[in-house]
């Protein structure tokens, strides 16, 4: 089980297995990760899912498409890491990824 | 009024989206007591939206839908009991009658029933071909029946209507929608976006009428639906899309207020101070709109059912939003915020005649209150900003393709 670090707005870490081909937003409501709301449960139609992924990590990732980067630049204070979580996949390559929970979602 | 500790329970009424919500945020919340969720169905609370969509069409598997799996639940302890009714509220001794005749306390008891697909009244409409299309097991039947060719005569358009149409006629079907109204989707949109859905609907092969008066079935099974026109439409089933009905008699008999919906204040409270209400079955008092709203969204069962929680623990946080709502058919993402209606004005961007993209902003007195967005995720997130700022906003600009949206979300631009 592949297991994803979310680092908290506060500094403070939570690790939780996912299993492969479940998403990162997923993963995070079943285990009740705090400020990961994902509204539309993975629709990609709230951006209530949006991270930021950790910089090593980025490349590793299917970029984002067209509907998920318009969402993203209408999110709060979106970055050149910003995705919205229900659209990243685990897979074995991604255990061990670090992804941090923005101070809030719109 | 008591105070929760390690010993209290709460208990919820309804697994729906706004109850597993709630139950999960009491947990997030680092409430230690006993959390309780009673449901009617069988399945944990699941996500409604994709019954229309990936689930209806095969492309989601019903685990999926889930939005925490039973040993997730049981691992956060959240007592979760499916096939269980609760049939009675006793106020006084804060207890619960359940279906079996078994009985279950609560110190907070959140009511969570959402709603009933609305039956089509007229004789023949419990024939067993005829569905209405509220939980998994509705559309396990339709799916059951779903083979390319096969002819299926969709009852209503609105959003359910529209999208298991769009996933049907993809799956091969020959699929007829009948709207009685003169246009689709006439109670939430102008005629430009109405206009739109049936030209699209129509181009994908969908033969879709509106104004269409039903005067009934033929056939037990139905083999075919009759039109008061004299009309005679054959078909192999029928699936009806003609909206919902609030479950409020459980909180009716138990004497809460009820008015279109359980009424609950501001903090999602009815009238009992050791009862709150979230999701479908609600009418609250909304600062956005100025009025009292029952709305029937997974926006407002899931920000309710959070605020409810935080309520219950002692947070006195009102629940005030501002309305959104999505709907997939075919390649077209719909996203809208605020409530249309109460607009003076309507600014197109893009247009709808022509293109499979673009944009509805209402304004009143100059103010943008609402927004329709077809596959302009963009449009959909700087207006929803601008709706919730009360934003006044230049109709040229908003008009204008060439101003990007961003320039006019930033204030003072
Ligand atoms: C096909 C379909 C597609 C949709 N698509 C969208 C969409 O794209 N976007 C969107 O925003 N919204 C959509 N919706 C609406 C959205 O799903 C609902 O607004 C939302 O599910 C409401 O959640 P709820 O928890 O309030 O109510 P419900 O989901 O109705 O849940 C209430 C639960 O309570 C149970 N219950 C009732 N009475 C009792 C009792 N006495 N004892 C025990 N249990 C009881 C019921 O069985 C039910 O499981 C869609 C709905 C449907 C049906
Ligand atoms: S969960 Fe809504 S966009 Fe990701």
């Amino acid at each position: 089980m592949p297991k994803i670090n979310f680092v908290l707005p506060d500094g403070s870490q939570q690790t939780i297995d996912a299993a492969v081909g479940q998403s990162i937003m997923e993963a995070a409501t079943a285990n009740l990760v705090k400020g990961i709301v994902a509204d539309c449960g993975g629709g990609c139609s709230c951006a209530t899912c949006h991270v930021y992924v950790d910089p090593e990590w980025v490349a590793k990732l299917t970029p984002a498409d067209d509907v998920e980067q318009s969402m993203l630049e209408g999110a709060i204070d979106p970055n050149e890491r910003s995705r919205l979580s229900c659209q990243l996949r685990m897979s074995d390559a991604l255990d061990g990824i670090v992804v941090h929970v923005p101070a809030a979602q719109f | 009024m008591s105070e929760l500790n390690v010993d209290s329970t709460v208990v919820i009424v309804g697994a729906g989206q706004a109850g597993g919500e709630a139950a999960a945020e009491l947990r997030r919340q680092g409430f230690a007591g006993r959390v309780i969720m009673l449901g009617e169905e069988t399945q944990p609370p699941y996500k409604r939206p994709p019954l229309s969509k990936a689930y209806l069409s095969g492309a989601a598997t019903q685990e999926s839908l889930y939005v925490m799996q039973p040993a997730q639940l049981d691992k956060v302890k959240i007592e979760f009991r499916g096939n269980t009714k609760v049939v009675r509220i006793d106020r006084k001794d804060k207890l619960l009658e359940l279906a079996d005749g078994s009985t279950q306390k609560y110190d907070k008891l959140v009511i969570a029933t959402g709603g009933r697909a609305r039956p089509l009244p007229l004789p023949g409409a419990d024939a067993s071909n005829v569905f209405v299309l509220r939980t998994i097991e509705d559309v396990q039947k339709i799916k059951a029946l779903c083979e390319p060719g096969k002819r299926v005569t969709i009852i209503g358009g609105g959003f359910i209507g529209l999208e298991g149409a769009a996933v049907l006629v993809k799956m091969g079907l020959k699929v007829t929608l009948l709207e009685g109204l003169p246009r689709v989707l006439a109670r939430v949109t102008v005629p430009e976006v109405s206009a739109f859905f049936e030209r699209v609907h129509r181009e994908a092969g969908v033969d879709l009428r509106t104004g269409a008066q039903l005067a009934g079935f033929e056939g037990t099974p139905v083999n075919a639906v009759t039109l008061a026109d004299g009309t005679r439409i054959e078909t192999d089933f029928v699936v009806v899309g003609i909206g919902l009905i609030p479950n409020t008699e459980l909180a009716d008999a138990a004497g809460l207020k009820i008015d279109n919906g359980i009424v609950v204040d501001q903090y999602a409270r009815t009238g009992d101070p050791d009862i709150y209400a979230a999701g479908d079955c609600t009418n609250h008092p909304s600062t956005f709109l100025g009025r009292n709203v029952r709305l029937e969204s997974v926006q407002n069962a899931m920000e309710q059912g959070r605020a409810v929680a935080r309520n219950i623990l002692g947070k006195n946080e009102p629940y005030q939003t501002v309305p959104w709502f999505w709907s997939d058919q075919y390649d077209l993402k719909l996203q809208t915020v605020g409530i249309s209606g109460a607009h003076d004005q309507i600014v197109l961007r893009g247009d709808p005649a022509t293109a499979r993209n673009f944009a509805v902003f209402y304004l009143k007195g100059g103010k943008l209150i609402a927004a329709d967005t077809v596959s302009r995720p963009q449009e959909f997130m700087f207006a929803k900003k601008l709706v919730a700022e009360g934003a006044v906003i230049d109709p040229a600009k908003l008009a204008d393709e060439s101003v990007p949206m961003k320039s006019l979300a930033t204030p003072a631009a």
